[in-house]
């Protein structure tokens, strides 16, 4: 019980920092790849603590709630994941909030907004089915849902589930908003979207936004690491390694490669998470 | 209003320029000036933006938008603008469709001369432009104000009245 109320604690207030720390050193390290100094790693504490202070203006009131909200049950999602309760549900709560996310986008008449708004739907109908997948991965592996179930399983999920690992770390790109995948809101501002899903915010809504990014990618990196974690408490030690690798490639995947069109990135999507989490799930089946 | 210094956010509007002062604009980005180390973001959103980076001059088509670019920009916010046409309408003052330097529809704060203006210079103009943004920044009645000046208090309400 004392660790799930640690769990929780610590989720709600490191996260924040970890999340924006993760993502200056993605800006320093993807600043390096292209041959710049880049931004200190505390950039995006900078950008948010500006942002906040700038004057509140707002296109819809109603866009100020759906981004609130977005905000909370992102932070619901992960408080549940660290304090150890079930990752389906922890993902249909992420869901529900990408959700509000989306009709924040489309409240506003931006077309821009409105475009970025349909493409991540179509993002999470390309993401969706690895995701679930993964989680019934996890219940094959080590018979539970519950986190606090599975980091005391006697091995790590990873031998059982490298297909559902693959398939999870392939759309994860679509979550982080990576490039090639980054459609809804093309990751550089100055691209045809001009941010696409985030172009009505005004500077504040912005940083409520940013702050609740931070808050999902922690999760998504535990969720990652959760792959590695058994019964041994050096474990972890491992699956921080893991997240960090993990969030390595990310980076070079999204300084390597170019935007690609939903076609594809529904092809690729489906096609890897059937190919190798669907061969994963037979496997298991039959072994069982 | 804390310290907004390092975290300056560019919108960049092409008025009636030659395209020369834009292309000295993007090199600002590149690796060899890497404007990004200061923080800086060249955003295409002026709902985000914090310092307005014009080129080229006015005309009578695109007054309305940078009209509205400006005023969509939050408070705090600094203009800056970019090569000799968008100081005074340069090489293309005399034409019949010019109105002149983005001042005539726009407060400018910031003057950026040459032709086209070096990326050295743009740099340069952008320091400027920093600190007399976290000099604004520190006047919270400005930021928060309802309204940019009397005037345009004045104005506002006599529209509202005759709606
Ligand atoms: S100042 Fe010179 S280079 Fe710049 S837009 Fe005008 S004509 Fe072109």
């Amino acid at each position: 019980m004392t660790y799930r109320v640690i769990g929780i604690v610590a989720f709600l207030i490191l996260a924040p920092f970890l999340g924006g720390l993760l993502s200056g050193i993605d800006r320093k390290i993807s600043a390096r790849m292209q041959g710049r100094i880049g931004p200190s790693i505390f950039q995006p504490f900078y950008d948010v603590q500006k942002l906040l202070s700038k004057q509140f203006i707002v296109v819809n009131y109603a866009q100020i709630f759906l981004v609130v909200s977005f905000l909370a049950t992102i932070i619901v999602t992960g408080m549940m994941f660290f304090g150890g309760s079930d990752i389906l549900l922890c993902f249909f709560l992420l869901s529900t909030g990408a959700t509000f996310l989306i009709f924040a986008a489309c409240i506003t008449n931006s077309p821009y907004s409105n475009i970025g708004a349909s493409r991540e739907l179509f993002q999470m109908l390309c993401y969706e089915p690895a995701v679930l997948l993964a989680c019934i991965g996890f219940y094959l592996a080590t018979g539970s849902f519950n986190v606090s179930d599975i980091i005391q399983a006697d091995l790590p999920a990873i031998i059982k589930t490298p297909g559902f690992f693959v398939a999870f770390v392939f759309i994860l790109t679509i979550k982080l908003r990576k490039s090639p995948f980054d459609l809804s809101a093309s990751h550089h501002p100055h691209q045809e979207l001009v941010k696409g899903i985030t172009t009505d915010m005004g500077a504040r809504t912005l940083a409520l936004y940013e702050i609740a990014e931070w808050y999902e990618h922690v999760f998504l990196m535990g969720f990652v690491g959760l792959f590695f974690i058994w019964k041994n408490p050096w474990s972890y030690l491992l699956a921080v390694v893991a997240v960090l690798a993990t969030y390595f490639l990310e980076i070079l995947i999204d300084n390597t490669s170019a935007r690609v069109k939903w076609h594809t990135m529904f092809k690729l999507a489906w096609g890897v998470t059937i190919l190798v989490a669907g061969v994963n799930l037979i496997i298991l089946m039959v072994m069982a | 209003m804390g310290n907004v210094k390092r975290s300056p956010w560019l919108l960049h509007y092409d008025g009636s320029s030659c395209n020369g002062c834009d292309i000295e604009v993007l090199a600002c980005l590149t690796p060899v000036y890497d404007a990004e180390r200061f923080g800086i973001i060249n955003t295409g959103d002026p709902m985000q933006a914090d310092i307005f980076l014009i080129t080229g001059g006015i005309n009578k088509s695109n007054q309305e938008v940078v009209r509205q670019l400006y005023e969509q920009m939050p408070r705090p916010k600094v203009v800056v603008a970019v090569g000799v046409c968008a100081c005074t309408g340069g090489v293309f003052k005399e034409c019949y469709n010019i109105i002149g330097g983005a001042d005539t529809t726009i407060p400018v704060d910031i003057y950026v001369p040459g032709c086209a203006a070096r990326p050295q210079a743009i740099i340069d103009g952008i320091v400027k432009a920093i600190d007399l943004w976290q000099e604004k920044a520190n006047n919270p009645e400005y930021v928060h104000a309802m309204y940019e000046s009397h005037e345009e208090k004045e104005e506002k309400e006599e529209k509202e009245g005759n709606k």
